[in-house]
């Protein structure tokens, strides 16, 4: 670890590092007492890729976490309570009770989307972000985890494919934990870095170890960096490994014994701390004082998390619609001339012209056939037919405006329907 | 459904009565085209996403000219990836945008029907966040596109609260509602009758209108009985309630136009006049949008019921290719006809 941060920096790591896990082990506490009504998901070990690649976007920026990214949302500015509240369904939560775990978002204020169960949704919803964000000049960059395992899902494939070829302001965190619940990585994935998935859509990639958070951080901020300058999307590969079970039902007896005191041994808190002390950016009495912060914190945020009622039940009925202007203002927020994507401005040459096609009218004035599944009215089919019969190819194809749209011309012809 | 045509051809009179722009009659897929157009001049946030929709113009043509007219950013070919197209389009939507997704055929929705069902259609209810999306395809049968293009699918949205879903049968009505599809801010499927784009024409009105969401229009007046339908069926019911007139029986034909939120008010309205119901759907029978109309007669006019509802609807089976058995699969107004009839002397 090179030591180039400001100490600011340094020591706000170390805090939202604790701060995750202490979120956490507070959680499993109020698990054990039947407090969370679901699930509990953990990233113990796993807290320096949540807080160092989340640290390295802006205010502006979007994140949508996955299931082992507190961290990530802590250091957006999520409260700890909302997280409790989270898990425990209560009517204060950010969902009010209706979703649970890391399942919310916020789009006004902290600029975080909800994420779902199924792995790998999140990749075209953050690509399209990304875009619009491009789209408004907002100059934003999105950010979204994936798993070992959600790598191997078609949507994380089709996904980044899109957001490829858009070269969408987008950093895809790749946290290859080595099991995907009880499946080791070597049975998901025949390749020995993931980052190579990258190859396949033509983007930068970077692999980082996931336990050391400064070199998580600066990994990202370099991607973040090169996305926002218009690079496309980059994925990095956090190396890492998965501490506890899928959940906390699951004592992950699967994991070799060895595997687990090798990462043990390398958890990312401890590393850390022995760093910042060798750097001289903590001491014993700076560690006690955000020992006692923390501790404070979160004593208070469980306190207010307990004491929120559950939501009234008649609640379940309400919500399924927007019901319009006074419940949601739909509304973008533009930082460049709208007039430029409007016409005239926004108008481009045509890029191809074959005469008469699809406007309705053939070459010779007649019917033109569009597609199988819109021959014509039954009054204009006689004369449709014969026009149809003649296998000549359609005359003129206009001349390409330039090689780049020439590509996507010829690109547009599919095989496939 | 072949002798459904001369019903479709039905002249140039507006459904609404309202001043026509002097342009001539537009088809359906005209229609559709214009209500693009005129939102995306209306509303920068606007936007259309889809595979072939720009270079191309989409399969159908009814994005043609948009890329010419608004450009790159605003009219976005994809790669041929469903669950991109709705997921990107939900992202965009997040930051104030108002997308159209363009399914080629709307049978490949099926690919992106997790991102539909579990991401797009729960985020409202779960955390409070509207996605103003539009996924509008050309769907249907009798046009001999063979069981992977000609699908009605409708049914499977129609059971996922969250979606708002629309099935128009004219001109007027698709223009009017794609637009109010793109003004609301919940998530819209937009089907469009593949058979009826070129086949019906209508004059449509010079001024910017919508197309209330959510209300079935009634499209012939009947006392003996009450004819549901939508899409292309509608006009099938069409046809076949002028040839159970001159029979005597009157057929009142109603046009559901939506199916998400199902308009009851109308249909109770007409139950309670004519009291004998038949549901006409292209879509296959079971789990089709008449089990559930006859749920809500059951639960909410069974007094006023004097015969046992109905329905008309496709075979059980996927959609075949050839002409012979697609005709056979298919309801046309033959068979609205005789069970009208029977239904009529019960």
């Amino acid at each position: 670890m090179k030591k180039d941060l400001t100490r600011q920096q340094y020591l706000d790591l170390y805090y939202f590092m604790r701060l995750n896990r202490g979120v956490e082990d507070t959680m499993v506490k109020l698990f054990r007492q039947n407090k969370i009504v679901g699930g509990l998901y953990s990233s113990l070990g796993q807290e320096g890729i949540s807080v160092g690649s989340a640290y390295a976007l802006e205010k502006k920026d979007w994140l949508a976490p996955m299931i082992r990214n507190i961290g990530a949302l802590l250091v957006k500015g999520v409260p700890p309570r909302d997280v409790f509240m989270q898990h425990m369904a209560k009517y204060d939560s950010p969902t009010k009770g209706k979703d649970g775990t890391s399942h919310f978002g916020d789009l006004d204020n902290l600029h975080i989307v909800s994420p779902i169960s199924m792995l790998g949704d999140l990749i075209p919803v953050m690509a399209g972000v990304a875009i619009a964000g491009r789209y408004l000049g907002q100059k934003i960059v999105t950010m979204t985890w994936i798993g070992d395992g959600g790598s191997s899902t078609g949507v994380f494939h089709e996904g980044l494919n899109f957001a490829a070829t858009q070269k969408a302001p987008f950093v895809l965190i790749l946290e290859n934990n080595l099991w995907a619940y009880s499946t080791p990585v070597r049975r998901q994935v025949p390749l020995e870095n993931l980052a190579d998935r990258a190859k396949a859509y033509g983007i930068a990639s970077y692999i980082v170890d996931g336990n050391d958070v400064v070199a998580m951080y600066k990994t990202a901020k370099e991607a973040v960096d090169r996305a926002r300058a218009g690079e496309g999307p980059i994925l990095i590969e956090a190396k890492t490994f998965r501490r506890m079970g899928h959940a906390q039902h699951d004592p992950a007896e699967y994991v070799p014994k060895d595997m687990r005191a090798y990462w043990e041994a390398r958890d990312p808190i401890l590393l850390y701390e022995k760093f910042l002390t060798s750097e001289k950016l903590l001491d014993t009495k700076g560690k006690k004082e955000i020992d006692d912060k923390i501790d404070a914190l979160l004593q208070k945020e469980r306190d207010f998390a307990e004491s929120s009622p559950m939501p009234p039940a008649e609640f379940a009925a309400e919500g399924v619609y927007c019901t319009g202007d006074d419940c949601h203002k739909v509304q973008a927020k533009w930082e460049r001339d709208m007039r430029e994507v409007m016409p005239p401005k926004s108008s481009v040459p045509a890029v191809w012209t074959v005469e008469g096609f699809g406007a309705g009218k053939g070459s010779s004035g007649g019917i033109a056939p569009i597609h199988f599944g819109d021959t014509s009215a039954t009054t204009e089919k006689a004369e449709n037919e014969e026009r149809l019969a003649p296998k000549s190819p359609p005359k003129t194809i206009a001349k390409k405006k330039s090689a780049k749209t020439a590509t996507v011309a010829a690109g547009s012809r599919k095989a496939r329907r | 459904m072949p002798a459904a045509n001369e019903s479709k051809t039905n002249g140039t009179k507006t459904t609404n009565g309202s001043k026509t722009n002097g342009g001539g009659p537009v088809t359906f897929l005209e229609a559709i085209k214009q209500a693009m157009f005129e939102e995306m001049e209306r509303d920068p946030a606007v936007v259309v996403i889809g595979e072939d929709v720009g270079v191309y113009g989409g399969a159908f043509k009814t994005s043609e000219g948009l890329l010419e007219r608004f450009g790159w950013e605003r009219v976005i070919d994809t790669p041929i990836s469903e669950s991109a197209i709705i997921g990107a389009a939900c992202g965009m939507s997040y930051l104030g945008l108002r997308p159209i997704c363009e399914m080629q055929f709307i049978d490949f929705i099926a690919c992106c029907f997790n991102q539909l069902t579990n991401f797009v259609a729960k985020g409202h209810y779960l955390w409070n966040a509207p996605a103003p999306i539009v996924v509008r395809g050309p769907s249907g049968g009798g046009v001999h596109g063979g069981p992977f293009h000609s699908a009605n699918p409708e049914m499977y949205f129609v059971h996922t609260p969250g979606l708002k879903v629309i099935y128009p049968s004219t001109p007027y009505d698709a223009k009017g509602l794609l637009k109010a599809a793109v003004r609301d801010n919940n998530p819209v499927l937009f089907f469009e009758h593949k058979f009826l784009y070129r086949r019906i024409k209508e004059e449509l009105p010079t001024e910017d209108y919508t197309v209330p969401i959510g209300k079935a229009a009634v499209r012939r007046e009947g006392r003996h009985l009450t004819i549901l339908s939508y899409a292309a069926m509608m006009h099938t019911s069409l046809e076949a309630a002028e040839a159970l007139a001159k029979e005597g029986i009157e057929a009142e034909v109603i046009d559901l136009r939506t199916l998400l939120p199902l308009d009851e008010e109308t249909i109770l309205k007409s139950v309670k006049k004519t009291n004998k119901v038949l549901v006409v759907h292209e879509d296959t029978k079971t789990g089709g949008i008449a089990g559930e109309i006859a749920a809500i007669l059951c639960e909410k006019a069974f007094a006023d019921l004097d015969g046992p509802l109905m329905r008309v609807a496709s075979l059980d089976t996927p959609v075949p290719y050839a002409p012979t058995l697609e005709d056979y699969f298919l309801p046309n107004a033959k068979k609205v006809f005789t069970a009208a009839k029977e239904l009529a002397r019960y």
